[in-house]
């Protein structure tokens, strides 16, 4: 059965169809690519997943479980993580905590035991930094973690990114345009992490892109949305051979 | 071959010298992790406090005039406030005005309390602040939940009307303020305000409640919860994407702030001895407000430091009469330049300066 499987997925804005009859089937361990032209609808269906808005008609299933009508930490906690098109970090914070706030659901202890610093305190912050540090290292970040997010280059803000949502051990991630504004070398580098974290933390990618190379380069399956709806399905061959797509990215 | 040699030795030294550093490093993460509360940090802390306690004690004995002993109250109301507050709009990053009308739950609650029971002074006292800070508590969570979905400017309007709500409802009210000789209970118009509490606030009293709300924001903003909490305020998006519960964490950190705030109330009614509801008025919440921004928002340190200058300088700019407030307000301004320019930096920059305020970040 698929991880994701999406039917019929439609959202209206007043009289705008942004989403229409949208069908998404994606397997456990899938490298699954979602592109289009701007205004195609991808990051609404990525909005939509994560329950930032509800659909107006269609069904979301995560392993079997509808996740309509969900707020977006239940989702979260549910097991969907994703980045954002437009960074967003938490600025003021070192690299550490923001991959530390990520693990919050993972390691509780309750607020007295952080006020009065019981033993517990002790053991999960050491548990937190542990886990933090091993999940940094992967994205060669480690040398960092003292520093204010702000303050990282902006390569590396992406990868912080994905680094906090992967904290949360999802079992899908959704990551939107992870190369946008990167130069070729830092995209390849980035290809191979993706394939890396993938194998490593054994999860499911769905992945927004508008860099043909990385998405042909790793993406198993392509989705092609043009206007809201579909305009292809399948291997990045056929996608990317298909007329239907050619028209659609460089008109008649 | 000789030049190839040289290489491979600088080579080497390199590696040598980056191990050397990463072992530094890690030594220093094993200092900086410490697996328990009986640490050495921990230790120096208690220490300090103790000897903060006795150095209090004998300034407040035999060095300071009646003046300044009766500011040692207010200064410690003051930090506590400041610093709940700062945990509201620095660390959550709210911008709440609603800190004065805590302040008047807390005076008001904590005030009926003690004039009301017979229990011996230091109890009765005790009793009182935990009710006062309670008291204002749950106000802070009943408002906070349809108060807290708002943001910014819309958050500082409603806290702002709140403060204003309290004190007409508390005019408004009939207080019981305890029993006269007959045994007859005396009731009491609100907006005559309470009169008659018994000064028990004393330099002890005040110090122990400003070391353990400074302790408790401090411990808080360092854990967990206050990782979750500087998250909404740094991306509120971002921190629902990861799971975070917010609306119910801005509640909390609402609530500790308004307990604290209830806390300050109880002892500022037990220093003044009588209390009206105007004077917890939405000055008085824009004043510790300016403690906050002076000290610089999400620093406890500055909090604490804004707090116990500008409580003084009105007393200590006295002598300039009529133009008191006049040279109050210039001080501000010029803290607050001298606190954004390069000067500060390059102050900062210097060799001792620069430690000691790096060394403090680390262990915050």
């Amino acid at each position: 059965m698929a991880l994701l499987e999406v039917k019929n997925l439609g959202i209206s804005f007043g009289g705008l169809r942004a989403v229409d009859e949208v069908n998404l089937s994606i397997k456990k361990g899938q490298l699954f690519g979602l592109i289009g032209p701007n205004g195609a609808g991808k990051t609404t269906i990525f909005n939509l997943l994560t329950g930032v808005y509800q659909p107006t008609d269609g069904t979301i299933l995560l392993d079997g479980v509808s996740i309509v009508g969900k707020s977006t930490a239940e989702i979260s906690m549910a097991g969907i993580g994703r980045t954002f098109q437009n960074i967003r970090l938490f600025k003021n914070m070192s690299v550490l905590d923001n991959v530390k706030a990520a693990l919050h659901n993972h390691e509780k202890y309750s607020l007295l035991a952080g006020i009065m610093r019981l033993p517990l305190y002790y053991s999960k912050e050491r548990q937190m930094n542990k886990t933090a540090r091993e999940i940094l290292k992967v994205f060669d970040l480690d040398k960092e973690e003292n520093y204010l997010a702000s303050n990282l280059p902006y390569g590396k803000q992406r990868k912080l990114e994905i680094a906090r949502a992967l904290a949360t051990r999802p079992k899908l991630l959704l990551l939107d345009e992870p190369a946008a504004g990167m130069n070729p070398n830092e995209t390849a580098e980035l290809m191979d992490t993706i394939r890396l974290i993938r194998d490593k933390f054994d999860i499911t990618i769905l992945l927004i892109e508008h860099d043909m190379k990385l998405v042909s380069g790793i993406c198993e399956q392509i989705l092609v949305l043009n206007f809201g709806t579909e305009l292809a399905n399948g291997t990045p061959e056929e996608v990317l051979n298909d007329p239907a797509v050619i028209t659609a990215y460089l008109g008649e | 071959m000789k030049k190839n040699n040289t290489n491979q030795k600088i080579n080497h030294n390199i590696s040598v010298k980056n191990e050397k550093v990463n072992l530094n490093a890690i030594q220093k993460e094993k200092k900086a992790e410490a697996k328990s509360a009986f640490n050495i940090k921990n230790l120096v802390i208690l220490l300090c406090i103790i000897a903060g306690y006795f150095l209090l004690a004998y300034l407040v004995e035999y060095r300071l005039n009646r003046q300044f002993k009766s500011l040692i109250v207010p200064i410690g109301a003051n930090i506590i406030l400041a610093v709940s507050l700062n945990l509201v709009v620095g660390f959550l990053g709210e911008l709440s005005l609603g800190h004065a009308g805590f302040m008047s739950i807390g005076a008001f609650t904590g005030a009926i309390f003690t004039l009301n029971m017979n229990l011996p002074g230091n109890i009765e006292f005790f009793l009182a602040i935990i009710v006062g800070g309670i008291m204002a508590a749950v106000f802070g969570f009943l408002i906070g939940i349809p108060v807290l979905r708002l943001r910014g400017d819309y958050l500082a309007i409603v806290t702002l009307a709140f403060t204003e709500i309290i004190r007409s409802i508390i005019n408004t009210l009939s207080l019981p303020a305890g029993k006269d000789k007959a045994g007859e209970l005396i009731v009491k118009k609100g907006a005559m305000g309470l009169s008659g509490i018994e000064t028990y606030a004393n330099y002890t009293w005040i110090y122990i409640a400003a070391v353990i709300s400074i302790i408790v924001v401090v411990n808080l903003v360092n854990s967990r919860q206050g990782r979750i909490i500087t998250s909404i305020r740094d991306n509120h998006i971002a921190a629902e994407s990861i799971g975070i519960k917010v609306s119910r964490y801005k509640t909390m950190a609402f609530v500790i702030g308004a307990f604290f705030a209830g806390v300050a109330g109880v002892i500022n009614g037990h220093n003044l001895s009588s209390i009206k509801p105007v004077d917890y008025d939405y000055n008085r919440s824009i004043n510790i407000l300016v403690f906050v921004v002076l000290g610089g928002m999400g620093s406890i340190k500055g909090s604490i430091i804004a707090a116990t200058i500008l409580t003084l300088l009105p007393e200590v700019l006295r002598p300039i009469r009529n133009y008191r407030m006049l040279m109050y307000a210039i001080v501000l301004i010029a803290i607050m330049l001298i606190n954004h320019s390069t000067w500060k930096s390059r102050l900062q920059g210097n060799n001792l300066l620069s430690k000691i305020f790096k060394k403090e970040q680390v262990s915050e």
